[in-house]
C-alpha cells in the first residue's frame, strides 16, 4: 500500500507539495515510484529557471520507462537535489525526504490550495486503478 | 518448400485439429475482393543449381570486381583476414536476434562491448554506440545530437566532406529545423581553414569536418576544435577511411566531441556499397544524448559479470517521438565483423597496414606527379587518397585506363560536379608496386 | 519434467582484453614493396598518433578464434530453435543466400566503379524492385533505406513532400500531425518526428481494430498530413476497414503509410497497393528472411504509389532497354538515374545495404511464386495453431481470428503472482526464446507470439507443451517463473544499477570481479 503522508499537498500528476516558508519543495508521491520501478536517472532543471503551473520540469527514468515530472506551482526554481545524480534511489527509497527533487519559491502561494489533499489523493490512486 | 518444415499433409492435418477448413480459409478476415485472385507475377522457384547459375552470369557481368583499383572515396579496398568471415558465419552469430533477452545473448553482448571499448580507443573518445548504419548516417545523427545537446539550430559543415555525406546530412536535417550551411575549403592546401569558418558565432551548434577529408587532405582538427569551442559550439569529427585511425592523431586527441566513421575498411568487403558500419563516439558527458544502441555491464544475483543493452530510456521504443534517434535495427553483423578483424590485427597491425597505405600512396603520388602536365593541386599532407590534376578530361582518361589497360585509376571528381581534369586516387596495402607502376605507365601512355 | 533442453558443460571466456600479451599478433602482411620514405616527412609529427594505440588488444589468431567461437555458444539463433518473436519474422536463414552473397563478383565490387562494368550488380537490384513492386502492388520503389526505421523515415519524408509541393508550404504548414494507433512500433512516432511532425494517437476498439470514429473524428480538423498503420496490425489482427481507413484518410487531404512488418502475412495473399495504401516500408530482414546478426544488418526498402514516385531518395536504379541494329536482341542497360529534383534526396550513401539485397533476391527466386504464399499459409497456420492451443491457458485478450501473429496476457497468471517478464524467462529453462513481450503497449503484459512458417509441428507442439507446463507452475509454484531462467549461465541482470553507474567500456588496469563460482545443483 503506497505511503500518502497527511501534511502534504498532491497533484494529479502525481507529485507532492510541501511548502517550507514560502518555498515550495516538491517531488513524486510513493505511488509513482512504485510504478516507475527502480529510479535510475533524473533529470532535473538548473537554479533560477522558472516554470508555469503543471508544466513539466524534468523526468523520471526506469529501466523500462521515463515519466515527465510537472511542478504543481508556479515559480522560479531556488534549488535542485544535486545528490539525485549520483543516487538516483533515494526516489525510491525515500520519495517525501531525501528524495525531493526541486524547491520552488513560488509566484502565486494561494496555488496550494487548489491542489489534491491526501485523502483526495488517495481516491484519485484508487480510481485510476 | 524445403524451407517450410511441415509437409502438406502435415499442414492439413493442422488445418482440421484447429477446425479451419481449406488454407484459403485462414484468411477469411481479409475481404474477400483484396485477396490476390492469381498467382503473384514473380518467377517460378529456382533449384539451388539453376540459382547459383543465375547469379554467377549475373556477377560475371562486374568486370570492375577483379581489376586492378585504385577507387576510395568512402569505400575501400584492404584485405580481410580469413578467419573473420569464418568466425562471423557462425550461425551463433548471425542467425540470432538483438540481444534484448541477455540470459541468452551474452555473445551478442560481450562482442559489441568489445566494439564499443575498440572504437572508443582509436577515436580517443570516452564512450561509444552499438554502431550506425554507415558513416553518412551517423554524421547526420552527429549533427541533430549536436542541437539537442546545444540548443542551437545552426550547423557550419565543411565542404570538403564526401559530398554524399553532406547530401544525407541535408536530408536528415530538412525538417528539423536546422540550418546546415557550408564552408568553403581551401583550394590551395585542400583543407578547411579555420580563419573562414564563415557564419560561425554564438549560434552554432557544431562545426563538422572530415580528415582525411574528401580530397585525402588531413584536416587541422585541433585548430578547428579550438574555433569551435570558442563560441561553445562543438565539433564534430568524420572519417571515411578508418585506416587512417592507425596513423593519425585520434580526433578525441585533438578536441573533437563527437566522432564518427564509417568502419568498412575493418574488415568488411565493398560489396557494392553495403552494408557497412557507422561508428559513433563522444565524450561521457553527452551519454544521454547519444542515438543508438549501447551495451554496458551488469551484474546478476550471483555477483557473475554479464552485458546486458542499457540506457534504453534514450531510444524510440520507450521515448518514442521524443527519442534521441528512430533507429533500431542498424548493422550488428558487420559490427562484429569489425571487432573480429580490429582484434586479429591488433595495434601493431593496424598501424602496420596503415603505414603501408601512406607509403604506397606517397610513392604513387610522387610518380604521377612527375609526369608530364600531371599535378597534385592539394599542398597538405595526405594519408593514402590524394587528387590528380590531369592535363585532360578525367572521365574520359579514366574510362579508357579501365577498358583499354584494365585498370580502375581512379575517381573523376567531375562526378562531384567538380573540376573536371581532376580525379582522386587512392592506394591501400592490397595494392602492389606492380599495380602502382602499371597505374602510372598506363596514364603515362594514355596521355601522351 | 523439461524434456527439450538439458545442461551442458559452458566454457568461460573473459574480454579478449584479458587475452591480450604484449607481442602477441595475429595478423600477416606482406613486406612493403615501395621505396620507404620516413614518415615525418610524409605526415608531420603533430598529426601523428602518439598513444601507440594503447589498450588495443594484442592476440594470436588462434586467440581470436578461441575467443568468439566460446562466446558465440552463449548466444540462442535461429539454427537452434524458434524465436517466437511477434513481429520479427525469424524465419529461416538460409546458406544458400549466405553463399550468393559472397560471389566474389559481387562482394569485391565498388560502389564507385562505372555504370558499364557494374551492370550485374544493378541488375540485381532492378530485378528486386521489380519483384517487391509485384510484392507490394506499389509501383515506386527505393531500396536505399538500411534498415525498417530508416525506411519509415523516407516514407514520412515523402508524404511531406508530397504534401509540400500539393498544398504549397504556407497551406501544408497547417498539416503537421501525423495520427498513430496506440499499438504502434516505437520506431512510427520516432521517424513522424524526424519529419517534423507531431503525433496524435489513433484510439483501438475493443476488437482491436482501429477506431472509425476516432479516426473521423482526428481526421476533421484539417491538419492531418497522415496516418502510420500497421496491416496486419501489431495484435496480429487485419484491419477488415482498411479501405475505409484509407478513404477517410484521403478525403481529409491525408495520405496512408503502412509500416510492412508484417508483411509475412500477407506475401501472395493480398497487397498493399490494393488496399488503397500510399507508401510502406518493407523489412528485408523479417519477411524476406535475411539475418538478423545480432542487431543487423537490415534493409528497409520503401515502396509507393506513382503519384509519389517523384519523391523517392536519389539516386534510382533504372533500365533502358534498346534494340540493336538487327532488332533481333534486347540489350539492357541498367543505371544511376539522379535526374529526380522533387526527390527528398540522399538517405544514405551509395545505393542502400547491397548484400542483403541479394539474399533477399536469392529468397524470392528460391520460393518462386507458388513457394512465397505457400510460406505466407503456413506462417499463419503455425500462429493459428498456437493461437488455438493456448487459449485454455492463457488470457487471449481478442476474439478475432489472428494472421500470423497471437498476442496474449498474464491475466491469468498474475493472480498467483507471476508476471509476463517471469513466463518469459521461464520459457528460456524450456529450451525457447521468449516471445516478444510488453509489445504493444495497448495490451497489459502482452505476449505476442509469431512462429514464422519455419517451424515444424513438432517444434511447435513442444512449444505449447512448455507454455501450458509454465501456465500450470504459475498456479502451483509461481517461484519457478520468478528467479527464472535458472539453467542460464547468468540469471537476471541488474539493469538499474547498469543504467545508473553506465560502464560501457572496458579500461586498462580495471579491477573486474571475478566470477563467483554459482552453487551448482
Amino acid at each position: 500500500m503506497a505511503n500518502v503522508p497527511d501534511n502534504l499537498h498532491y497533484s494529479k500528476d502525481h507529485e507532492w507539495v510541501r511548502v517550507e516558508n514560502g518555498v515550495a519543495v516538491i517531488g513524486i508521491t510513493d505511488h509513482a515510484q512504485e510504478q516507475l520501478g527502480d529510479v535510475v536517472y533524473v533529470e532535473l532543471p538548473k537554479p533560477g529557471e522558472s516554470f508555469s503551473a503543471h508544466e513539466s520540469f524534468g523526468s523520471v527514468e526506469s529501466v523500462k520507462a521515463v515519466s515527465e515530472i510537472f511542478t504543481p506551482v508556479s515559480g522560479e526554481i531556488a534549488e535542485v537535489n544535486e545528490s539525485l545524480a549520483d543516487e538516483p534511489e533515494k526516489v525510491n527509497k525515500d520519495p517525501y525526504g531525501d528524495g525531493w527533487m526541486i524547491k520552488v519559491k513560488m509566484g502565486t502561494p494561494g496555488e496550494v490550495d487548489s491542489l489534491l489533499t491526501a485523502a483526495e489523493y488517495e481516491d484519485f490512486t484508487k480510481a485510476e486503478e | 518448400m524445403r524451407y517450410i518444415p511441415n509437409s502438406p499433409d502435415e499442414r492439413a492435418e493442422m488445418l482440421q485439429q484447429i477446425g479451419v477448413g481449406s488454407m484459403e480459409n485462414l484468411f477469411d478476415s481479409i475481404p474477400a475482393d483484396l485477396r490476390l485472385r492469381r498467382e503473384l507475377n514473380v518467377p517460378n522457384a529456382l533449384s539451388e543449381l539453376e540459382l547459383l547459375k543465375k547469379f554467377d552470369v549475373t556477377a560475371a557481368r562486374n568486370p570492375a570486381a577483379n581489376r586492378i583499383s585504385f577507387l576510395g572515396a568512402g569505400a575501400y579496398s584492404h584485405y580481410v583476414p580469413t578467419i573473420v568471415d569464418s568466425l562471423i558465419s557462425r550461425s551463433e552469430f548471425f542467425t540470432a536476434y538483438t540481444p534484448y533477452q541477455p540470459e541468452i545473448s551474452q555473445g551478442t553482448l560481450q562482442a559489441i562491448f568489445e566494439f564499443q571499448t575498440l572504437v572508443c580507443q582509436l577515436t580517443g573518445m570516452d564512450m561509444a554506440n552499438a554502431s550506425m548504419y554507415d558513416g553518412s548516417t551517423a554524421m547526420a545523427e552527429a549533427v541533430l545530437m549536436a542541437e539537442r545537446v546545444t540548443r542551437r539550430s545552426k550547423v557550419i559543415a565543411s565542404s570538403a566532406i564526401h559530398p554524399e555525406y553532406l547530401e544525407v546530412a541535408h536530408t536528415y536535417v530538412q525538417h528539423a529545423g536546422i540550418e546546415l550551411q557550408h564552408s568553403t575549403h581551401s583550394n590551395e592546401t585542400g583543407t578547411t581553414l579555420a580563419d573562414s569558418l564563415a557564419g560561425l558565432d554564438d549560434k552554432t551548434a557544431a562545426v563538422v569536418v572530415q580528415s582525411p577529408n574528401f580530397f585525402g587532405c588531413i584536416e587541422d582538427v585541433q585548430a578547428l576544435a579550438d574555433k569551435a569551442h570558442a563560441v561553445g559550439a562543438l565539433l564534430i569529427v568524420v572519417v571515411t577511411e578508418a585506416m587512417s585511425f592507425g596513423l593519425l592523431k585520434s580526433p578525441g586527441a585533438c578536441g573533437a566531441d563527437i566522432v564518427v566513421a564509417e568502419g568498412q575498411s575493418f574488415g568488411v568487403p565493398l560489396s557494392f556499397g553495403g552494408p557497412y558500419v557507422g561508428l559513433f563516439a563522444t565524450r561521457e558527458k553527452y551519454a544521454r544524448q547519444i542515438p543508438g544502441r549501447l551495451v554496458g555491464e551488469a551484474y546478476d544475483a550471483m555477483g557473475r559479470r554479464g552485458f546486458v543493452l542499457t540506457l534504453a530510456t534514450r531510444e524510440q521504443h520507450i521515448r518514442r517521438e521524443k527519442a534521441t534517434s528512430n533507429i533500431c535495427t542498424n548493422e550488428g553483423l558487420i559490427a562484429l565483423a569489425a571487432t573480429v578483424y580490429l582484434e586479429t590485427m591488433g595495434p601493431r597491425g593496424i598501424e602496420a597496414v596503415a603505414k603501408q597505405c601512406a607509403q604506397k600512396a606517397h610513392y604513387a603520388a610522387r610518380k604521377i606527379s612527375t609526369m608530364d602536365g600531371f599535378s597534385l593541386p592539394f599542398s597538405a599532407p595526405f594519408f593514402n587518397e590524394f587528387v590528380v590534376r590531369a592535363p585532360s578530361e578525367a572521365g574520359a582518361l579514366l574510362a579508357r585506363l579501365a577498358s583499354e589497360k584494365g585498370i580502375d585509376g581512379g575517381i573523376a571528381l567531375s562526378r562531384y560536379d567538380r573540376k573536371p581534369n581532376e580525379f582522386l586516387v587512392c592506394v591501400t596495402e592490397t595494392n602492389t608496386r606492380e599495380q602502382i607502376d602499371e597505374l602510372v605507365s598506363g596514364i603515362e601512355s594514355l596521355s601522351h | 519434467m523439461i524434456t527439450k533442453v538439458t545442461t551442458h558443460i559452458s566454457p568461460n571466456e573473459r574480454l579478449i582484453f584479458d587475452r591480450s600479451q604484449p607481442g602477441r599478433m595475429g595478423f600477416s602482411l606482406p613486406p612493403l614493396d615501395v621505396d620507404e620514405t620516413p614518415l615525418d616527412e610524409i605526415i608531420p609529427l603533430d598529426f601523428q598518433r602518439d598513444d601507440k594505440l594503447a589498450g588495443m588488444p594484442e592476440v594470436t589468431e588462434v586467440d581470436v578464434i578461441r575467443h568468439f567461437t566460446r562466446i558465440s555458444t552463449w548466444n540462442y539463433s535461429i539454427d537452434q530453435g524458434m524465436y517466437p518473436l511477434g513481429s520479427c519474422t525469424m524465419k529461416y536463414n538460409s546458406r544458400l543466400n549466405e553463399k550468393v552473397a559472397r560471389i566474389a563478383g559481387f562482394a569485391n565490387l565498388h560502389p564507385l566503379a562505372s555504370e558499364a562494368e557494374a551492370q550485374g550488380a544493378l541488375e540485381v537490384i532492378y530485378e528486386l524492385q521489380q519483384h517487391l513492386a509485384e510484392i507490394t502492388g506499389l509501383t515506386g520503389i527505393s531500396l536505399q533505406p538500411a534498415a525498417g526505421a530508416h525506411g519509415e523515415m523516407t516514407g514520412i519524408m515523402i508524404i511531406r513532400a508530397f504534401i509540400d509541393a500539393r498544398d504549397g508550404k504556407e497551406k501544408s504548414a497547417q498539416r503537421r500531425t501525423m495520427l498513430i494507433p496506440d499499438s504502434a512500433h516505437g520506431t512510427n512516432p520516432a521517424s513522424a518526428h524526424l519529419s517534423g511532425f507531431t503525433v496524435k494517437t489513433i484510439k483501438s476498439t475493443a476488437a482491436g481494430l482501429t477506431d472509425l470514429n476516432h479516426l473521423r473524428e482526428l481526421c476533421s480538423h484539417g491538419d492531418v498530413a497522415g496516418l502510420m498503420l500497421t496491416n496486419p496490425n501489431t495484435l496480429g489482427l487485419f484491419e477488415k476497414n482498411i479501405r475505409e481507413i484509407c478513404a477517410i484518410v484521403h478525403d481529409a487531404g491525408g495520405l496512408v503509410y503502412m509500416d510492412g512488418a508484417n508483411m509475412n502475412a500477407l506475401v501472395g495473399v493480398a497487397r498493399p497497393g490494393d488496399m488503397g495504401v500510399d507508401v510502406i516500408h518493407l523489412n528485408l530482414h523479417k519477411t524476406f528472411s535475411t539475418p538478423h546478426g545480432g542487431g543487423g544488418p537490415g534493409s528497409g526498402p520503401c515502396c509507393c504509389t506513382k503519384e509519389l514516385e517523384p519523391f523517392l531518395p536519389v539516386p534510382r536504379i533504372v533500365r533502358d532497354d534498346s534494340s540493336t541494329a538487327n532488332s533481333k536482341s534486347q540489350i539492357s542497360n541498367y543505371r544511376l538515374d539522379f535526374n529526380y529534383p522533387k526527390s527528398i534526396g540522399r538517405v544514405k550513401a551509395f545505393y542502400g545495404n547491397y548484400g542483403m539485397m541479394l539474399r533477399a533476391l536469392a529468397y524470392i527466386l528460391t520460393h518462386g511464386r507458388g513457394g512465397l504464399r505457400e510460406a505466407t499459409e503456413a506462417a499463419v497456420l503455425n500462429a493459428r495453431y498456437i493461437a488455438h492451443a493456448l487459449v485454455s491457458d492463457y488470457d487471449k485478450p481478442f476474439d478475432g481470428s489472428p494472421m500470423h501473429e497471437v498476442v496474449f496476457t498474464d491475466k491469468r497468471q498474475a493472480r498467483k503472482g507471476a508476471h509476463t517478464l517471469d513466463i518469459a524467462k521461464r520459457l528460456i529453462d524450456y529450451g525457447f526464446h521468449p516471445m516478444t513481450i510488453y509489445f504493444p503497449l495497448i495490451v497489459s503484459g502482452a505476449m505476442l507470439i509469431e512462429p514464422t512458417e519455419s517451424v515444424g509441428r513438432l517444434e511447435l507442439d513442444q512449444f505449447i507443451e512448455a507454455m501450458r507446463a509454465i501456465a500450470q507452475e504459475a498456479q502451483e509454484n509461481p517461484e519457478l517463473l520468478l528467479n527464472a531462467p535458472h539453467s542460464t549461465r547468468i540469471g537476471r541482470l541488474d539493469e538499474a544499477t547498469a543504467a545508473r553507474k553506465p560502464v560501457l567500456r572496458w579500461k586498462p588496469k580495471e579491477n573486474v570481479a571475478e566470477p563467483r563460482a554459482a552453487a551448482s545443483p
